[in-house]
């Protein structure tokens, strides 16, 4: 047990210190959205320069191309929010396609594709939920006919974040209709500019529209872009959903929203007493302040198994379910201590935080659901943590 | 950065673990709370044999010298294993006080009794963890102690006392005092028993060589953090039972395991208490190594513990369904010994209070 990280990460923090006085000022005010604008890529450039976004990605295919050090990533990410300053783009052709291509890619995919997609000049979306095909993935229907040396794609995908705006998706399609559900699928990657693709927002409880409908008719994509072979595809996106749950119940977001609510509980009064002197509401913070402890702590856990490579086992697996509920309920009392400014939202006066509470309190809620639903995600605790057996298949009538 | 147990430690929780598993099985735990043994003298010497009661105790008195983190594994072993033996007083709140507030010679006199097994030292200091109830309380007046301290921890069997007074003040009384009443309390958990003291004018040593009011802060974030690593322990075991019998138990032509009801409730116990394990491993590290956040983090690990640790409790008895209700199986030992540790040292709406205080967000 050792909370310090030793001279050579602390000579590293110095490092990314130094940075941050010097070229702080070029990162982007607005950050976050589907399509990085100008300053935004101009941002990752020098983020990847410095070797502070795509540390690890080779080189040759455009990353900084550090060995992987776990420790030196958290530092980054420690200074980087302590300034207040945006991370590297973030979206899910860095997070997922950029791995998986990395791992299961050919040599001309990964030339091609992996560069313009670390600067932020090339836009992923993800294709793989369909609207009869949630938890139970592997049964998505959207079908690709082999037709010459093309595949021709009819069907639809839906939860398809980024899709208005991005170049490209990485698609599961059903190739092999003979085949058992999880040997009959394929992953495809294709521009989103092919003619028969159709992109419909889809607009969610929050009133904005952060996903989309996808429909294919017809559309023609080449064989070869294919990752992996034929029939393939959901071991790919088992790699790729790997790298998706790590993202989703991160401690330390939870972390910055404790200290808001905190703030707000400091700041706001009603009747004239302020909110953290009302004894309730205050031990509700408290309370969920220790479960942020707890997921925090865990989190250097989990950090210290990975730097160790080990696996971390039934720890790891908590961590998108206990994560995502923590910031709901964090939402839920940030609106709670607000009362009717707590409903309040868009434009409206007396809003606080621009509404931010009562977004996240809805968004969240799509993303206990999202990535593997709450109930898929004690599914796989007990399976997979616990070695309790799986549910027997229904008897074929 | 190593957020993390060594190898040293890891060895050390599985020789306590496997020694319980050996000397403490359920049957022995059963003897010892049917017939309101005050404690298991064979469990209580195989400990020692290993070093458990002087862990906290310096090596210049015959201990182990070892950290609240060491501890804090035994304790979840003791807990796993709802072991009828005294060891939150003794071997880690009477040790502390000693050694912040006792004289060289108060400290030479009782720490290496308590390292070798020989004394059992009992702690009263609920009213000033747990709050005072009505009629409990100790004066000091010159050196004789008189009124009544109620939960005294480790008090069957004790050699020695340390008890808290009504303002903080530390005080050392011998077992055999002159005008000390000991009085067995009688509480859900069979496997530690709870004692109240009167005091007539009885004679006290004070412990006053060191910061009392800092000592007892010391003697309470420590305890607070062994009861919860005892909660983790016992929760641990729940789990563990719960999903070992959803695997054999039929129904419906069905192991229930195999139902997603029954899956999901064992997902939930563990997703739930696994983050505890990383705070009461965090508020250790805090008690030995960073004195700021202390108290903190020992109030954070006792509340969170005790809230999951009811819900574990629970659950697991439901996953064993009216087996679970029964003396047959066991299983509400464990369900007992979660439900004192949380009352114990200031249940969580208390030290959830006193977490909110420590960081100015509410008066005392």
């Amino acid at each position: 047990m050792d909370l310090a990280y030793g001279p050579q990460y602390e000579a590293f923090r110095a490092e990314v210190r130094a940075f941050i006085a010097a070229h702080g000022a070029k990162a982007p005010r607005r950050f976050g959205v589907s399509r990085p604008s100008e300053e935004t890529q101009a941002w990752q450039r020098l983020l990847i320069e410095y070797g502070y976004a795509a540390r690890t990605i080779p080189k040759e295919y455009g990353g900084y191309g550090a060995a992987p050090d776990i420790l030196q990533s958290r530092i980054i990410a420690e200074e980087f929010t302590a300034a207040g300053l945006p991370m590297g783009i973030a979206n899910q052709g860095i997070s997922m396609l950029v791995p998986t291509l990395l791992e299961l890619g050919t040599e001309e995919q990964k030339k091609k594709w992996i560069a313009p997609t670390l600067r932020g000049e090339v836009v992923w979306c993800q294709g793989y939920s369909e609207p009869g095909s949630g938890s139970d993935l592997a049964s998505l229907q959207t079908r690709a006919v082999e037709d010459g040396d093309d595949f021709v794609i009819n069907g639809q995908k839906i939860w398809t974040s980024t899709a208005h705006a991005a170049d490209m998706i990485f698609c599961l399609v059903r190739t092999e209709p003979d085949a058992k559900k999880h040997e009959g699928i394929s992953y495809l990657i294709f521009s989103m500019q092919t003619p028969g693709i159709e992109v419909r927002p889809l607009k969610t409880m929050t009133g904005h529209a952060e996903f989309n409908e996808v429909f294919f008719t017809d559309v023609r994509v080449p064989q070869k872009d294919i990752v992996a072979g034929r029939g393939q595809g959901w071991f790919v996106a088992n790699a790729t959903l790997k790298h998706e749950r790590g993202m989703l119940g991160d401690p330390n977001q939870a972390g910055t929203r404790l200290k808001e609510i905190t703030d707000l509980m400091h700041k706001e009064t009603v009747d004239g007493t302020r909110l953290i002197d009302h004894p309730l509401y205050r031990d509700r913070l408290v309370a969920l302040q220790g479960r942020v402890f707890a997921m925090q702590f865990h989190g250097l856990r989990l950090l210290t198994s990975a730097a160790k490579g080990e696996d971390a086992g039934i720890a790891r697996l908590i961590v998108k379910l206990q994560g995502c509920e923590i910031n709901h309920q964090l939402a839920a009392l940030a609106i709670d201590v607000l009362g009717e400014i707590g409903v309040l939202y868009e434009d409206s006066p007396h809003l606080k935080a621009q509404g931010a509470w009562q977004h996240r309190y809805m968004f969240d809620l799509g993303l206990i659901i999202g990535g593997g639903t709450a109930q898929i995600q004690k599914n796989i605790i007990s399976e997979r943590g616990l070695g309790m057996p799986r549910e027997p298949k229904p008897a074929k009538a | 950065m190593e957020f993390g147990l060594s190898e040293d430690q890891k060895l050390l929780q599985e020789s306590i673990g496997r020694t319980l598993e050996k000397v403490s099985p359920l049957e022995r735990v059963r003897k010892a709370a049917e017939a309101h043994e005050a404690c298991a003298g064979d469990v209580r010497a195989a400990l020692t044999e290993l070093g458990v009661a002087g862990m906290l105790v310096a090596e210049e008195h015959g201990g182990m010298g070892m950290t609240l983190l060491d501890a804090a594994l035994a304790s979840e072993m003791l807990g796993r294993h709802v072991a009828p033996v005294p060891f939150v007083a003794t071997a880690v709140m009477a040790p502390i006080a000693l050694a912040g507030a006792g004289s060289k010679a108060q400290q030479a006199a009782w720490l290496p009794k308590l390292a070798s097994g020989e004394a059992v030292a009992g702690v009263a200091v609920s009213e000033r963890a747990a709050g005072a109830r009505e009629g409990a309380g100790v004066i000091a007046s010159g050196a004789k102690l008189d009124g009544t301290a109620l939960f005294v921890l480790d008090a069957a069997g004790a050699d020695v006392f340390i008890v808290a007074d009504k303002i903080g003040g530390l005080h050392l009384v011998k077992g055999d005092a002159k005008g000390l009443t000991r009085i067995a309390l009688t509480s859900i958990d069979l496997t530690r028993p709870l004692g109240e003291l009167r005091f007539n004018k009885v004679e006290a040593e004070p412990l006053s060589a060191g910061d009392a009011g800092a000592t007892l802060r010391r003697m309470i974030d420590a305890g607070r953090v062994m009861l919860a690593a005892d909660t983790l322990g016992a929760g641990g075991m729940m789990i563990e039972k719960a999903v070992a019998y959803a695997g054999e138990r039929k129904q419906f032509g069905r192991v229930i395991g195999s139902f997603q009801a029954v899956k999901h409730m064992c997902a939930e116990m563990a997703a739930e208490l696994e983050p505890c394990r990383s705070l009461v491993w965090y508020a250790a590290h805090a008690f030995d190594t960073m004195p700021d956040e202390a108290s903190l983090m020992a109030a954070h690990a006792k509340s969170l513990t005790s809230e999951t640790g009811r819900f574990v409790a629970r659950t697991a008895t439901e996953v064993h369904g009216g087996m679970g209700f029964t003396d047959l199986v066991g299983l509400h030992y464990w369900f007992k010994r979660i439900g004192l540790n949380r009352q114990l040292l200031g249940g969580p709406e208390r030290v959830r209070h006193e977490a909110a205080v420590l960081q100015g967000w509410a008066a005392d």
